[in-house]
């Protein structure tokens, strides 16, 4: 096994190309998956010192995070919380102090577990994702990163650079929730996000919701979004949204949740992240 | 394998070593430097008794690849005391009794430090979250709670 540590994108994309080679960001996946035997890489690629990969930069009225950015970087950029709370609070909910010193947004999403906490508050977000390869630089929506269990779409030598968070109209407001059995250091058993941008007058003008840990990929629930729009969140919207993100669950049964239960669940969690977004945003709860 | 030479800072002083590519940089602050108050309890990031700095950050170092620290400032538990004068959050921890096999003290006192540094004035809750990742299966956490509390406010009457 080999160890690089490229100093430009070029070199990094030319030794993703070699065989098993793996991108290394915070590690809190791969270190824990090299020593359980899962994967075995050839070459680890430290992606940590290509430049512009640890900023987080404002573009366009949005942010762009850089691959190597920490959670705990996120929680401290004041300006990207307020504008993009439920997305960093995603980020904030993996593991510990300790993780959240190493672990990226963009590692999250590239283990490709479909109850990664980062996700589904990104899909919301309708995050762009710049990827870099051999044949250069191609940007790709957040939501078709993940396609199974495990799986994304990069191809050989590809690799994530950078997130783009885009800018926020006034009045939008997002959140993320999860359940877990215990208090912190868990895995999701459902999770669910909403991106809410409300009219003068409180009405919800555009919604975006998004599950994580119900099917085996975090996805967009299209349905749960438009059963907001036009309301103020009163009981028949929420009625109607819980109902849509049951209808959209496809989730394993296991010792951590029934089918039952994590269905249940991502309609809870779906209504209580809505409020919460909704008063981001400025919306009288 | 081939052998890698890593230069890196550790508590404040330059300090060499080889390691493999593959070597944890808790296992070369074990083997390699001998510097054995980080503990492995779990391997996995889920208990946090091998927790030191890196580069100012609090991790996990069974989590960290020794290559990684190549340039890098590695604070561990033995930078805590100031030669024989223990740190104030060593001594609280003796007076309250936070601990009892001590296998989890390392990395408490680690993490514990960093938090201060951070927020001289934590609520019990946000000391509770912090050491989240801290495991111990002692001493059921209250009298760690208390130490941590007893130290900060001497930190910031100091
Ligand atoms: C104790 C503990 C608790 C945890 N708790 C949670 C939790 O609550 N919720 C949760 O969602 N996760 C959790 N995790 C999993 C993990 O911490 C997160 O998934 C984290 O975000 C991974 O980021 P990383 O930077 O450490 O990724 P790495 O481990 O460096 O990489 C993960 C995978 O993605 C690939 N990769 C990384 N970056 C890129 C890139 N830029 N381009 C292409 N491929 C890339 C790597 O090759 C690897 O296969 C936990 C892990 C531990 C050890
Ligand atoms: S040994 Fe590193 S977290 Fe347990
Ligand atoms: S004192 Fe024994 S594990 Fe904490």
């Amino acid at each position: 096994m080999r160890y690089a540590i490229p100093k430009t994108a070029a070199e990094a994309a030319s030794l993703l190309m070699e065989e098993a080679a793996r991108v290394l960001a915070g590690g809190t996946d791969l270190l824990v998956q090299m020593k359980s035997g899962a994967r075995s890489p050839e070459v680890i690629v430290d992606i940590k010192h290509l430049p512009g990969l640890r900023d987080i930069s404002r573009e366009d009225g949005g942010f762009r995070i850089g691959a190597a950015v920490s959670g705990a970087e996120m929680q401290e950029h004041a300006d990207l919380v307020a504008a993009w709370p439920g997305v960093v609070e995603g980020v904030n909910l993996i593991g510990s102090t300790q993780i959240q010193g190493r672990a990226t947004m963009a590692g999250n999403l590239c283990n490709g577990s479909p109850a990664a906490d980062g996700v589904p508050a990104q899909i919301a977000a309708q995050a762009v994702v710049r990827i870099v390869g051999p044949k250069g630089e191609r940007d790709c929506p957040v939501a078709e990163i993940p396609t199974g269990p495990g799986k994304i779409s990069l191809g050989r030598g590809e690799f994530v650079a950078s997130i783009l968070l885009p800018a926020r109209p006034e009045r939008s407001g997002d959140a993320y929730l999860r359940f877990i059995p215990r208090t912190e250091m868990d895995i999701a058993v459902a999770g669910a996000a909403v991106n809410l941008v409300l009219a003068a007058d409180g009405t919800v003008d555009q919604a975006r919701v998004a599950l994580g840990a119900v099917a085996p990929t975090a996805m967009l629930v299209e349905e749960a979004g438009a059963a907001l729009v036009g309301t103020k969140l009163e009981q028949p919207a929420l009625d109607a949204l819980a109902k849509a993100c049951e209808a959209a669950c496809k989730p394993i049964d296991d010792k951590r949740g029934t089918v039952e239960f994590r269905t249940h669940v991502a309609g809870v969690l779906a209504r209580r992240a809505a409020r919460i977004a909704y008063v981001r945003a400025g919306g009288r709860a | 394998m081939k052998t890698l030479h890593v230069s890196t800072r550790v508590n404040g002083d330059e300090t060499d070593f080889v390691c493999a590519p593959d070597e944890t940089l808790l296992d070369a602050l074990r083997n390699r430097i001998g510097l054995t108050g980080a503990k492995e309890g779990c391997g996995t990031g889920d208990c946090g008794a091998c927790s030191v700095t890196l580069n100012g950050r609090l991790v996990c170092s069974c989590l960290v690849l020794a290559a990684e620290a190549e340039g890098a400032e590695i604070g561990t538990i033995e930078g805590l005391a100031d030669g024989d004068k223990l740190h104030v959050l060593q001594q609280s921890f003796l007076d309250h009794a936070a601990l009892q096999c001590g296998i989890c003290t390392p990395g408490i006192l680690v993490a514990s430090k960093a938090l201060l540094e951070k927020h001289p004035e934590p609520t019990d809750e946000e000391v509770r979250y912090w050491l989240a990742g801290n495991l111990c299966r002692c001493t059921g956490y209250d009298k760690i709670i208390r130490a941590v509390q007893d130290a900060a406010q001497k930190l910031r009457s100091a």
